[in-house]
Parts: C-alpha cells; sequence; structure tokens
C-alpha cells in the first residue's frame, strides 16, 4: 500500500477543505476502498477519514426521510421508517455483502463503491480503460459472464456492484452533495453515468464534492415492494441479476409501478421502458411478460452473459407476480 | 493544533497507542504489533470473515479491512477477550460440545460473528430471509442464522455443527455478552 497522509473530518466543510487536495479521498466504512488501495488500484496521497460525520436517519418536515452519507447500511435497514415505508430498501441493503461488512459500510460508501469486474481488478495482468484510460478492455473478449447487458459500449461492460443502489434508483432518491462551491443536490438516476467513451468517469461528482445525506420523498405505494437478488450461492455474493419493485394495483389495474434492476448496467438500471408499458394494463402475467420483453429489447449479450437476458425476464415477472399476488390477497 | 496526547484505543479492556503508520490493518496490529494471534488473517480481502472482531461490545467487523487508525477510542474485542477468569465463554464451550470445528481457523472469527449477530437478531435488524419486516421479534431458525452467518466461511465444512452451537447457545439464554470495554 503507498504511503499517505490520515486525516479525520469532524463536520462537512472541514471534510471538504481536507478533501480539496489533489490526489485525496473520502474515506467512509473502508470495506471498498481499503481493499482497492491494497491493490494499489487506488492510491490517495491522503485520505480524509469521513466516518465521523452525521450518521442520523431522520424524517424532515414535508416527509422526506433525510439519510445522512456516514449512517451504515445496517442502520439503514434497519430503521423503522425504512422497514415500514420502504422495504424494497431495506431487503436491498440486507441482499448485499455480509452482516460484518454491512455494520462497516457507509451509504455514501456504497454509492461510490467500484465495480468487481476482475479485469479491474487485475492490475497486473489485464487491460482496463477504468484503471488506464485508452488502454482497450479485456472483459469484452474474456470470461464476461458477470458483466452487463444494458448500457454497455465497447470501451467497457462492467456492472455496478450495490444493491442498495437498485432500491434507490426505484425511489428516485436524490443526491446531496457538498463541494468547494457550495451545496448542491442531484437525481440518484443522473448520480451514476453510463460508460460510453469513457468509464473512468463513474458519477456526476465534481473532483473533492463530498456525499453529504440522501433524500427519499415519500412515495406511499413504497409500502408495498420488494427486492429480489439472484446469484450464484445463496448469500454472500454479487447479483448475476436482481430486481427493485413497487407496484399499485387498483382494481385489478397496474395504477403506478417503479421498477429497477441490478447486475445487469454499469449502473442501477430504472426500467422506464417496462414501467410505461405497465400503467394502465390489467396486472397480470401478461401485462408483466410484455414490459419487461420491451425494456430487454435493447439488451446485448456478451460471450458468456446471454442467459441474463432470460434470467432478468423471468426475475422481472416473478417480482411483480408476487406482488399482485401479495396486493390481491391483503384486498 | 498539536496534541500531546497519544491516540489509543482498547483492545480487549486494555487501553494501547495506535500505530503510527496509518496503513496499518486493525487485523495487522492486532496480530504483528499486539502479539494477539487469535484473530485469522484469512483472505485478507473481506471475503471469508477469519477476522471478525466487535467493536464497542457487540458491532461485528472485519479487521482485515479496518485501518486501526480509524478506531482510535473504540473498545475492540478479540476471540482473546471472550473467555473470562479462565472460563471458556459458554459459546466457546458450545462449539467444542457440537463440533463446530475441524481445523480450527475459522473458529475466532465465527465466534466474534456469532456474537455479534445474536445482538443484531436481537435488536431485530432483518435479514434478507426474514419474512416480516414489521415485527421485532424474529425467530432463531436455521435459515436466519445460515443467512445471517454467511459473511464467515469454513473450509472444513463444519456448518452443521456451528449452526447447533449457536442454536444451543441461544436457547440456553446465556447470552452473556462480551463485556463492553467502552468507557
Amino acid at each position: 500500500m503507498t504511503p499517505f497522509t490520515f486525516a479525520r473530518a469532524h463536520d462537512a466543510h472541514e471534510a471538504v477543505r481536507l478533501g480539496a487536495a489533489a490526489g485525496s479521498k473520502y474515506l467512509g466504512g473502508g470495506t471498498n476502498l481499503v481493499d482497492l488501495m491494497r491493490e494499489s488500484i487506488e492510491q490517495p496521497s491522503t485520505l480524509v477519514d469521513v466516518s465521523g460525520l452525521s450518521a442520523s436517519i431522520e424524517e424532515r418536515p414535508g416527509g422526506s426521510l433525510w439519510i445522512c452519507a456516514a449512517a451504515s447500511n445496517t442502520a439503514l435497514a434497519e430503521h423503522r421508517i425504512v422497514r415500514q415505508r420502504f422495504p424494497l430498501l431495506s431487503r436491498a441493503i440486507a441482499a448485499g455483502a455480509s452482516g460484518q461488512i454491512r455494520n462497516m459500510a457507509t451509504v455514501a460508501g456504497n454509492i461510490l463503491q467500484r465495480t468487481r469486474c476482475t479485469y479491474f481488478y487485475d492490475q497486473a495482468g489485464a487491460r482496463c480503460n477504468k484503471r488506464h484510460p485508452g488502454q482497450g478492455c479485456d472483459a469484452l473478449d474474456g470470461a464476461n459472464r458477470n458483466h452487463a447487458v444494458l448500457g454497455a459500449s465497447s470501451a467497457c461492460v462492467a456492472t455496478h456492484p450495490s444493491d442498495m443502489c437498485v432500491a434507490l434508483a426505484a425511489l428516485d432518491a436524490v443526491v446531496h452533495l457538498e463541494g468547494a462551491g457550495g451545496a448542491r443536490s442531484v437525481p440518484f438516476l443522473d448520480f451514476h453515468l453510463l460508460p460510453q467513451d469513457h468509464p473512468e468517469r463513474e458519477t456526476a461528482m465534481q473532483p473533492g464534492e463530498l456525499i453529504t445525506a440522501i433524500e427519499l420523498q415519500p412515495l406511499p405505494m413504497a409500502a408495498h415492494s420488494s427486492y429480489r437478488k439472484v446469484r450464484d450461492r445463496a448469500s454472500y455474493a454479487f447479483a448475476l441479476v436482481s430486481v427493485a419493485a413497487a407496484l399499485d394495483i387498483e382494481d385489478g389495474v397496474v395504477k403506478d409501478v417503479r421498477l429497477a434492476l441490478g447486475g445487469v448496467a454499469h449502473k442501477p438500471w430504472r426500467a422506464r421502458i417496462a414501467e410505461d408499458a405497465l400503467r394502465g394494463r390489467p396486472a397480470g402475467f401478461a401485462a408483466f411478460e410484455t414490459a419487461a420483453a420491451a425494456e430487454l429489447l435493447a439488451a446485448r449479450p456478451l460471450r458468456d452473459n446471454g442467459f441474463k437476458i432470460e434470467l432478468a425476464q423471468r426475475a422481472i415477472v416473478a417480482v411483480l407476480g408476487a406482488l399482485a399476488a401479495r396486493g390481491a390477497a391483503r384486498s | 493544533m498539536q496534541s500531546t496526547v497519544i491516540p489509543t484505543l482498547t483492545v480487549n479492556g486494555a487501553e494501547v497507542a495506535l500505530p503510527g503508520d496509518a496503513r496499518v490493518s486493525l487485523l495487522d496490529f492486532l496480530r504483528e504489533h499486539l502479539q494477539l494471534s487469535g484473530t485469522k488473517k484469512g483472505c485478507d480481502q473481506g471475503a471469508c470473515g477469519a477476522c471478525t472482531v466487535l467493536v464497542d461490545g457487540e458491532k461485528r467487523i472485519l479487521s482485515c479491512l479496518a485501518l486501526a487508525v480509524q478506531y482510535q477510542g473504540r473498545a475492540i474485542t478479540s476471540v482473546e477477550g471472550l473467555a473470562k477468569e479462565g472460563a471458556l465463554h459458554p459459546l466457546q464451550q458450545a462449539f467444542i460440545d457440537h463440533d463446530g470445528f475441524q481445523c480450527g481457523y475459522c473458529t475466532p472469527g465465527q465466534l466474534c460473528s456469532a456474537l455479534g449477530m445474536a445482538a443484531e437478531l436481537r435488536r431485530g435488524v432483518p435479514s434478507y430471509v426474514t419474512e416480516d419486516l414489521s415485527g421485532q421479534d424474529i425467530a432463531f431458525t436455521n435459515d436466519e442464522v445460515r443467512e445471517r452467518m454467511s459473511g464467515n466461511l469454513c473450509r472444513c465444512g463444519a456448518y452443521n455443527g456451528i449452526v447447533a452451537a449457536l442454536t444451543e447457545h441461544h436457547a440456553s439464554g446465556q447470552q452473556r455478552q462480551p463485556a463492553a470495554e467502552k468507557s
């Protein structure tokens, strides 16, 4: 590990001041960054520890839930309001990593974690446009079973590894940032970028900016929501495909729906095409299948990951079907 | 402001000075600096759980992904801190009684993780297999235990014994918590 200076920030202003220097990185729980530093993929000259900043999770006037950046994944998953009003978020977090890692990991760090593409990690043996822009991508023609089928480019086929972010995409969360130029907010759906020609650019953040909070606006239908993760083993593995969904059915018709996918793209994938295809349709397998197929029409398989397209199709239909059945059972 | 106070943290009740080099992981600090070799280095990248320790009494973390300097002022409990006055912790005895290990390399991490897990369960933290998110009372079932302990690998495959040990320890109500050294 390259030597670095360690500095502890006591508030966001101090963090931004310390983080302004070139080569500075913010440190949350360290579950991804420390590993990347050990692999020499990240080589910050200064680590600014922001894990001691606000971790509060509270409802604000107007009904928004403010989740401060240093809240742990566990704290968010177990929060009473999240379990009651946003069960898909609680379940998505519980689907990720392990109990130990969820205790360490912060909400902001989860959002900013890097891909687990093996070629990205293989500093010595593989080419990667994220690590070295313009170098090329060995995943394109390599072992790409875990890679993206939606929104990828010829420069990068990596996926975003977070479960929590799939739920945040479905919920239209807002990311609050602070930088040298002041505070601003970015819609979660605009926060992560598709790879295009510059996969080294992963978010809409400016250098030195700090995530201070995530805001969830009230969404009553989210009380009827779920998260399903499909992976190679029963637990403690990244998603091959995951689905976050909330469904509002009235008189047998889809009144409103939120749908997002994980494991299939460079960013948490909000399935707007499927949502548009579902609104106003009778809630049933025919509509679910048509909507899922419409969303996946743009999917492009690589050598090893063609199975993800059918898997995503089936996972979407299964999750929506279960939500519809649960809703019917209650009414 | 130049502070003359030496930064410290507490390990199994004893206050110790933090390493001067910020690169030192909490795992290496325990093993190499304090000679507390009970905590094991399996993968050193957060995949196996062998390095699990407890922070401030009951929060389980991976010491391999933790920089020691980030835990200034906190209380760490490693496996060496579980036995009290020469007597094994009841969970340690349960592992022996139920063959909860063969080689024993993952056991310190399993023990610390299980105690942290029990605290999470008492608190009502949901897992991926928890059906009802509204209730605080989560049943101690095989599925819950296996899901919640999935961050601790056992290459000997002693999982059945581990689950049996955890289940007996839970049922016996002997959930003596590791001493919270937080002052």
